[in-house]
């Protein structure tokens, strides 16, 4: 898959380096280059200083050619306006957002936005754990924990080579 | 009229004071609570406290009842998503207007259903565009409800659409020349010649504007 993900903080580089590491084109945008610190060292994606909610800049790094573009930037109304530009202007396919305000996320996602809150994702999850209701979340916690293992393990390897 | 005010910046705040002054019932949504103190300070008691990109905070201030809802900060994706939420929130009745800081966000807003947007970057340039010699090109205004706008030209001297047929203009797809005004009197656009002093109103696709500029000016 061709992924453009707008936003390089923590979750928008940490899901860069995922779909990397799988194989996908991915282009990393963001207005700070220092974020770009957060992606892995291994990143073989293509990363571009820029607003993720300008026109040019999402033409520039080839937003009609995405197949899913991912806003995951800190602020929910630039997540929702970059996934709109990218859904109703270039006529991107996938299209999500990490919008926190539940209710917001909920409003956007009748207009066929994805919109994912770590507001009720998280609480729902802390929930399940806390009730010793594991179904809810074994899978995604099994899924992140090795992430977890992976990424930290990366870094000891890049500590002692350097 | 009742008018919501998202935002109580610089541009916020001397709205909801002009519109006071006009006799219109105004409330202001501002975020910071020392800056919303202030504008209650100067104006009375028509501000509330919080974030305008909430909906429960738009409901407070009334919008369900608003004549209009006006989107004046200066974060062009904020000031969508409070549009867009007020559309949402308030029912079709009242009017969801946006100012935009970047002009090209004017058509992003269009398509994604907002269509009133008031860009004061574009302003200025029509007023200064209006100052130099081939600039005689000024889009008025949008027209509600459709990808129109109106745009009044004036062909001046050396203008190299002077002395040619209007139908042999090269305008772009859907737009028309509504009518040419010459000498102060209407003239019917159809079977005219263009002449040096005409000011000409053309019907024209917000997104063609500047081949409406190519096909008069060159």
């Amino acid at each position: 898959m061709n992924v453009l993900i707008v936003g390089s903080g923590r979750v928008g580089a940490t899901l860069a380096g995922m779909l990397d590491d799988e194989g996908h084109a991915v282009t990393v945008v963001d207005v700070d280059r220092a974020s770009f610190a957060h992606l892995p060292a291994t990143f073989k994606g293509t990363t571009h200083l820029g607003n993720g909610v300008d026109l040019d800049v999402l033409r520039t790094v080839g937003a009609e050619r995405a197949d899913a573009v991912l806003a995951f930037t800190q602020g929910d109304n630039r997540n929702l306006m970059a996934a709109q530009i990218a859904k109703e202007i270039f006529g991107v396919k996938k299209v999500f957002a990490k919008v926190n305000d539940p209710i917001r996320a909920q409003i956007y996602r009748a207009k066929g936005i994805v919109t994912v809150s770590r507001t009720t994702v998280l609480a729902v999850l802390v929930h399940g754990m806390l009730m010793g209701q594991t179904e809810v979340g074994e899978i995604l916690l099994q899924r992140a924990n090795a992430l977890e293992r992976e990424m930290a393990h990366a870094e000891a390897t890049e500590t002692v080579a350097g | 009229m009742y008018v919501v005010v998202a935002g109580g910046g610089e541009v916020g705040f001397h709205l909801a004071k002009a519109l006071t002054e006009a006799g219109h019932e105004v409330m202001v949504i501002e975020s910071d609570r020392r800056r919303a103190q202030w504008i209650e300070e100067q104006l009375g008691s028509v501000v509330l406290n919080g974030p305008a990109d909430e909906g429960r905070f738009q409901l407070e201030a009334g919008c369900a009842r608003a004549d209009a809802v006006l989107a004046v900060t200066g974060d062009d994706a904020k000031n969508l998503v409070i549009c867009q939420l007020a559309r949402h929130n308030c029912g079709p009745h009242g009017r969801v207007i946006a100012r935009v800081n970047d002009p090209k966000n004017e058509i992003v807003f269009k398509t994604l259903g907002i269509d009133e947007t008031v860009s004061s970057t574009r302003v200025l340039m029509n007023v200064i565009e209006q100052e130099l010699p081939t600039g005689g090109f000024m889009p008025l205004m949008p027209l509600t409800g459709s990808h129109l706008e109106l745009i009044e030209a004036e062909i001046a001297a050396g203008t190299p659409s002077a002395g040619k047929r209007v139908r042999e203009l090269a305008l772009p797809a859907g737009a028309t020349i509504g009518g040419i005004v010459r000498g102060g009197k209407v003239v019917a656009a159809a079977d005219a010649t263009l002449e040096v002093g005409d000011r000409i109103i053309v019907f024209s696709p917000t997104a063609a504007e500047q081949e409406v500029r190519r096909a008069l000016y060159g």
